[in-house]
């Protein structure tokens, strides 16, 4: 159980002379009057939200943005009922060293009960200087920031494998979380950006069972990463009955054949696009033309054009079967896949980072 | 030396107390910025930095050009697409691509939602903390909040008490709770906040209903281009075929009841902005009706490449039409070329890059991106603990472009300087209606060129052309429809897919009115590789440092002069900075490997 604020003063040593007078404080301070140190008092003492320290390394803030269009729950409620994002770059109130005192007040205040979140990464080169928060390489933010963290969770594919900065040749040594902070839990979330009820999804899970979710052998829930785009696709039909699309805009594209040929990425793609969809189940690459990409695969930016079909899935077998038939092999691969998956899954089960 | 006259007529007086902001919250990227405040608190010298780098030049560098779209759109989730859609026009431009009607008009959508979606979510959840006090709203009466909602916007249904007593409640829950997420730290009894309770719980409900709409906006990204953020773009045209009869026709990318989604969307863009978003600004801007700083460069010194043609590929019908306006002279505006080697160039004598040669710029054709972290001598703290920069010296991840040696603003407020300028009938009654309502309101009397030529001059302009962009919408979607109608379905052109059909060598541009202003991508394709390729991004004009002349670019411009009513809670560096929607992402995402030049290109 989380400690609530009251319970995590006194331990430091705090009277309750002093715990009502900081009360009365922050309502002085919030301009509310001395009337509302009671209520904040009565709800430091009760449960508090869980802390989550949300901070931005190299970036394009896709992930944020894919965050606030959650429909279910609606980010607002996640925001304001659900956890205290008390810091986040992108949406915060406060700049400069107000900003900087709040990741030292949780930290200090919330020891080993808050969480990390982490949008893009660390550049390593040039002593860090290619980010830089505070006047410091952002990678002295984020080891500060998780040293006494709960957990951490890797937004996107930037956290979780380093994204497009970190694509050949990655002159600033763009790095993965896992590679910098290699002593926490770490949930990778990848996509780009993840899927935003995913993200929500995540979070809730955590708070509402007080627990991690389960991860696969790369770290990633498996609730939403153990299934390949291809295995629930909605074309699926038409690859099995071997009915492709063969050129952009031709009466394949319009009567919604597959999009092996054109370089699809779906068949080696784990994410679950093509099961929940994206913004509120509208959509999602495939069902709007383009083939997927593989955007929530490690180093999908090194993996050949988004237009050449797919060559690194040989090992598999399908390459030989696909133009010709289907998908019978892939699905028993699959299968395979996933078996092999869920064994080492339960041996990672602390997830201490990769290497 | 701590007085300098800058060329551009600016004066920097860094004699006094040194305030330093790092990081500047509230924008997408990394950014410092310090400022000189006299004994008055006035603000009399400024510095703004870039503070990230992550280079993705030199990452497409040998790749497919028809791949390139995807790797410039991670430059920013934020304009997601903008760098996509920018990419595909230098492609084509390159190759001598022309793209269907259809595929024109969904592009043309998919960038206007973009539009009203960034204006949107920038204005209130990027911009509003600065001007709008939620701790505030907990003192005001949701009886009297209702009659200034319906006093501001009769049209909008959400404005009973009930409602208003609601999120009320709802946030006073939150505040009481003592975690106050991200209001945590603001500066809240700072009498720079000036709204009464009942503007600010307003505000604050729209707040939210923002947060809850905007995930519906972009939904016409969702049905185009499959996902929001991020959205797919092709070379050619768009990914999206048209099926509106017969078999299959509903798996369909686009069908009736694809069309049919997006258009009700459209019609939400509309709603919004003219019923909340345009009269929040008016409103909230008559409360802050002396605080006319943080003009700077804007609607003095402006430039667009010019947008929306009516005829794709004919800029003559540029909707909102581009050129250069220097010294405030909208009778003369300069025609902009950016293929020209003498007009669009970068400068880096204060950048963390080299050139073989700093006292001259570079067009992006030629442009080179060698990295070179180093701090001038002036430097307070160490190489990986700045205290203060030395803005005598390198000091920023972002280079200095100038037009023709100019420093110059882009963004919203550009482009409407120019429209006005040009005579652009929708854009003048939008600014002129606009303007009246805010001299009505605030008992004013400020003309066009004293309102626009500020802070809240800018944070205007944003939100009109959210709302002319909606508008456009519902022409670009009748246009679509007319021309299905019609007989034509076509949504991309494959002659030239095949590289096999390229000429060897091919250089192109792309430009697009970005959310921020002016954005070009310039592509060199040799042998169906990449050989080069180069943005120069509207935050990178905008957030600029200085140039080998010491001209100032227009965040430091729009700070000067600026009272604050304490240095230490910088609430009025926020609102200028924050008026430009800083995109210190896009600016800051060039780079090479090794700092080796990334290629030798000749002019034509």
């Amino acid at each position: 159980m989380t400690e609530t604020f009251y319970e995590v003063m006194r331990r430091q040593g705090i009277s309750r002379r002093s715990f009502l007078k900081f009360c009365s404080l922050t309502a002085a301070a919030l301009g509310l009057g001395p009337e509302f140190a009671g209520k904040i008092a009565h709800a430091m003492e009760n449960k508090p939200r869980i802390p989550i320290l949300w901070l931005h390394g190299l970036e394009c803030t896709c992930c944020s943005e894919s965050f606030i269009r959650s429909a279910h729950p609606l980010a607002k409620d996640v925001i304001l009922s659900m956890v205290s994002l008390d810091y986040d770059d992108t949406i915060m109130a406060a700049s400069g060293h107000q900003a900087e005192a709040i990741v030292d007040e949780i930290v200090e205040k919330y020891k080993g009960n808050y969480i990390v979140a982490v949008e893009g990464n660390p550049p390593l080169n040039e002593d860090g200087m290619y980010c830089i928060v505070g006047g410091k390489p952002f990678v002295e933010q984020l080891r500060y920031a998780t040293e006494h963290c709960k957990a951490i969770i890797s937004w996107g594919s930037c956290a979780s494998y380093g994204c497009v900065q970190a694509a050949k040749p990655n002159s600033t040594r763009a790095t993965s979380v896992h590679k910098v902070i290699t002593d926490k839990p770490i949930i990778k979330v990848p996509g780009c950006p993840p899927i935003a009820e995913v993200m929500t999804a995540v979070v809730t899970y955590m708070l509402t069972f007080e627990r991690m979710p389960e991860l696969d052998r790369q770290g990633r829930p498996k609730m939403f990463y153990s299934q390949r785009i291809h295995d629930n696709c909605y074309r699926r039909p038409h690859f099995d009955a071997g009915q492709f699309v063969e050129s952009w805009d031709d009466e394949g594209a319009r009567k919604g054949y597959c999009l092996y040929k054109m370089g699809c990425k779906g068949p080696t793609t784990y994410n679950a696009c093509s099961t929940i969809r994206w913004n509120e189940g509208t959509s999602f690459p495939i069902q709007a033309g383009h083939g997927c990409i593989g955007c929530s695969e490690d180093g999908f930016w090194d993996k050949g054009s988004w237009y050449a079909r797919l060559t690194d899935i040989n090992q598999f077998g399908i390459e030989s079967n696909a133009d010709a038939v289907g998908g019978g092999v892939a699905a028993v691969v699959g299968g395979a896949v996933a078996a092999h998956a869920a064994v080492s899954a339960v041996k990672r089960a602390a997830n201490k980072g990769e290497e | 030396m701590s007085v300098i006259k800058t060329p551009n007529g600016y004066t920097l007086d860094s004699s006094g107390r040194r305030v330093v902001v790092d990081p500047v919250s509230r924008i997408e990227g990394h950014m410092r910025c310090e400022v000189n405040v006299d004994e008055n608190n006035v603000i009399r010298n400024a510095v703004s930095t870039g503070t990230m780098w992550r280079g993705l030049e030199v990452i497409l560098k040998g790749r497919d050009p028809r791949d390139a779209w995807a790797f410039v759109e991670r430059i920013c989730g934020v304009c997601t697409g903008c760098h996509a859609l920018t990419s595909v026009r230098a492609v084509e431009d390159a190759l001598g691509i022309r793209i269907p009607k259809n595929a024109h008009l969904i592009r043309e959508m998919m960038a206007k939602t973009l539009q009203v979606h960034d204006h949107v979510v920038h204005f209130y959840h990027l911009h509003a903390l600065d001007w709008v006090n939620p701790v505030n709203a907990l003192k005001a009466d949701p009886k009297a909040t209702s009659v200034l909602q319906q006093s501001v916007s009769p049209r909008h249904p959400l404005s009973s008490p009930g409602y208003f007593r609601d999120i009320q409640t709802r946030i006073r829950k939150f505040i009481e709770s003592g975690q106050l997420g991200p209001f945590k730290n603001g500066y809240w009894d700072n009498p720079a906040y000036k709204l009464p309770p009942e503007a600010d719980l307003m505000a604050v409900a729209h707040y939210l209903e923002a947060l809850d709409l905007q995930k519906e906006f972009v939904k016409v990204h969702t049905v185009f281009g499959g996902k929001n953020p991020h959205p797919n773009y092709l070379v050619g045209g768009v990914p999206c075929a048209i099926n509106m009869d017969g078999d299959l026709s509903a798996g369909a990318p686009l069908n009736m009841e694809r069309l049919n989604f997006v258009r009700a969307r459209i019609q939400e863009m509309v709603d919004f902005c003219k019923n909340v978003y345009l009269p929040d600004v008016i409103a909230i801007a008559s409360f802050y009706k002396d605080w006319l700083y943080g003009g700077g460069h804007g609607a003095i010194n402006v430039m667009d490449y010019g947008a929306y043609p009516k005829v794709n590929y004919d800029k003559s019908t540029d909707q909102l039409p581009g050129g250069v306006i220097l010294n405030g002279n909208w009778d003369e505006i300069y025609e902009i070329d950016p293929r020209d080697p003498e007009q669009v160039q970068e400068f880096v004598a204060h950048s963390w890059y080299s050139y073989p040669d700093e006292s001259v710029g570079l067009h992006p054709w030629d442009g080179i991106t060698e990295p070179n972290y180093e701090l001038g001598p002036k430097t307070k703290g160490t190489r990986t603990n700045i205290q203060e920069l030395d803005e005598s010296a390198k000091y920023s991840w972002i280079k200095a472009p100038r037009w023709r040696g100019h420093a110059v603003e882009v963004g919203p407020l550009s482009r409407y300087t120019l429209a006005y300028a040009h005579g652009v009938e929708y854009v003048r009654n939008q600014v002129d209606t606009s303007l009246a309502a805010f001299n009505r309101l605030a008992g004013t009397n400020l003309d066009v060129k004293t309102a626009l030529n500020s802070t809240i001059g800018r944070t205007l302009a944003r939100a009109l052309e959210a709302e002319y962009c909606a508008d456009m919408m519902v022409d670009d979607w009748n246009e679509l429809i007319a021309n299905i109608k019609a007989g034509d379905t076509a949504t991309a052109n494959m002659e030239k897919w095949d590289p096999s059909t390229w000429p060897k060598e091919a250089k192109g541009v792309g430009t697009v009115a970005a959310p921020r202003g002016a954005l070009g991508h310039w592509i060199h394709i040799k042998d169906g590789r990449i050989e080069n390729y180069q943005c120069v991004v509207p935050t990178t004009w905008n957030g600029s440092p200085r140039d080998p002349a010491g001209n100032i670019g227009a965040f430091e411009a729009c700070l000067l002069n600026t009272p604050m009513e304490r240095p230490d809670e910088p609430v009025e560096i926020l609102r200028s900075l924050h008026s430009f929607d800083p995109c210190l992402a896009c600016s800051t995402h060039v780079m090479s490997e090794d700092g080796e030049e990334l290629t030798e290109v000749k002019i034509r």
